[in-house]
């Protein structure tokens, strides 16, 4: 079983400012997700309302189709893990490893061979791993939890590119094998974008978008060429950002449809992919008008 | 392993089709599962079903459930049509415009292809 995720109008206050305001989402079981935002765009927030680690200000929360706060059969088959995870510094590493014995779903036997795996140092006290193995800890505890909601919290932090593509790698094979529903929350948009369903992309508090992975892929695209038959391909089109040498000029634009390929193609003009990152960058835009 | 401009599921289903012309998939053959292309390009299973779904609904693959999925009989037949079209639409188009931009007359390109055409007999 893997649970869905439903957030209904939901806002969270701290003091004064809102972390979240009137999100509504849905996420379908069995998915992986990717969640996209800015510092301060509320990912960690909304994570942590997911885990009920935290109560909304008001609205309502799902998991699995019920209500997530103060429901341990369900929050016990939901892992968060945030970067460096919430482990007691002083245990050793085999010790924090078997903590999450709490959960019904962990498999140890898993997680210690993930932990051979990735050359975590079982005797030696958390406090003294380098911030990657610690970040490495974090995952394979959350990997080995065997929830039905996986979210992994910008937990890449720390971890050097060949470590973070071992852990995607064990991530999709877990997926395959035991298909859950995963939330990776992530500033390295590209390297994760393949391995996403669907993407969410969060911008002050609010979802500014929400759409499968290929509606990204195919949303963007470059055109450079000269000056004159670039503006003329561009206009009317949604104008994500231009630079000009001379008299060639690039311009990237959003909702680039088969029409305007062929018409762009037919000027002779060069047209480059967007990529999900570069596209999320122009999205969240803080001068951006409109979404 | 992918190029960026072209949705990953097409770019699959584009090589399996591109196995079936080739011979790697013969008709009636089992493909790899979902989980295989999966795992073997690093994509979510999804992205690799997507790819299946449209091969299945041209007719180039079929499914028998449980089982797996497998290519149809017709399907190089099927396929060979596409492949003349495209050949000549992404393929020999872009070289004309090419060769005017540099240009090189028709005669030219022609000449060369018959030279070559030549030197293979």
């Amino acid at each position: 079983m893997s649970f869905s995720a439903t957030l209904r109008d939901v806002t969270l206050k701290y003091r004064d400012s809102d972390a979240l305001a009137d999100v509504d989402l849905e996420l379908e079981a069995g998915k992986i997700y990717g969640l996209l935002g800015r510092n301060g765009a509320g990912k960690t927030s909304l994570l942590s309302l997911l885990a009920a680690f935290r109560k909304p200000t008001s609205g309502e929360i799902l998991v699995g189709g019920e209500p997530v706060w103060e429901n341990a059969g369900i929050v016990s088959r939901v892992a968060l893990i945030r970067e460096g995870g919430d482990f007691d510094d002083s245990d050793t590493v085999k010790s924090a490893i078997e903590t999450g014995q709490i959960r019904p779903g962990f498999d140890t036997a898993y997680a210690l061979k993930l932990a051979e795996r990735f050359e975590l140092p079982l005797k030696k006290k958390v406090r003294e791993l380098s911030r990657g193995k610690r970040s490495i800890l974090a995952a394979v505890c959350g990997l080995a939890a065997r929830a039905e909601l996986t979210m992994f919290d910008e937990v890449h932090l720390g971890m050097d590119a060949p470590t973070r593509d071992a852990f995607y790698k064990e991530l999709l094979a877990e997926y395959m094998d035991r298909p859950h529903t995963v939330i990776l929350s992530t500033h390295l948009i590209d390297e994760v974008a393949n391995y996403l369903e669907e993407v969410v992309i969060l911008d002050k508090g609010r979802i500014l978008r929400h759409e499968e992975v290929e509606v990204f892929q195919n949303m963007g695209a470059t055109l450079t060429g000269p000056a004159a038959a670039v503006d003329e391909i561009a206009a009317g089109l949604e104008i994500l950002a231009e630079q000009q040498l001379g008299g060639t000029k690039s311009t990237t634009v959003a909702a680039f449809e088969a029409g305007t390929r062929e018409r762009a193609a037919a000027a002779g003009l060069e047209i480059g992919p967007v990529g999900l990152q570069d596209l999320f960058i122009h999205l969240t835009e803080p001068n951006r008008n409109g979404a | 392993m992918f190029d960026d401009g072209t949705p990953i599921y097409r770019q699959i289903a584009d090589q399996i089709k591109a196995e079936i012309m080739n011979g790697s998939l013969e008709p009636g053959g089992k493909v790899m599962s979902t989980n295989q292309y999966a795992a073997f390009y690093q994509i979510n299973p999804a992205t690799a079903q997507k790819a299946f779904r449209e091969l299945v609904d041209e007719g180039v693959l079929y499914k028998q459930r449980g089982v797996g999925m497998f290519v149809a009989e017709d399907a190089r037949e099927r396929l060979a049509a596409d492949f003349r079209e495209r050949f000549f639409e992404r393929v020999l188009a872009p070289l004309v415009q090419e060769a005017r931009q540099a240009g090189i007359s028709l005669t030219d390109i022609i000449d060369y292809l018959e030279a070559q055409e030549g030197a293979r007999k």
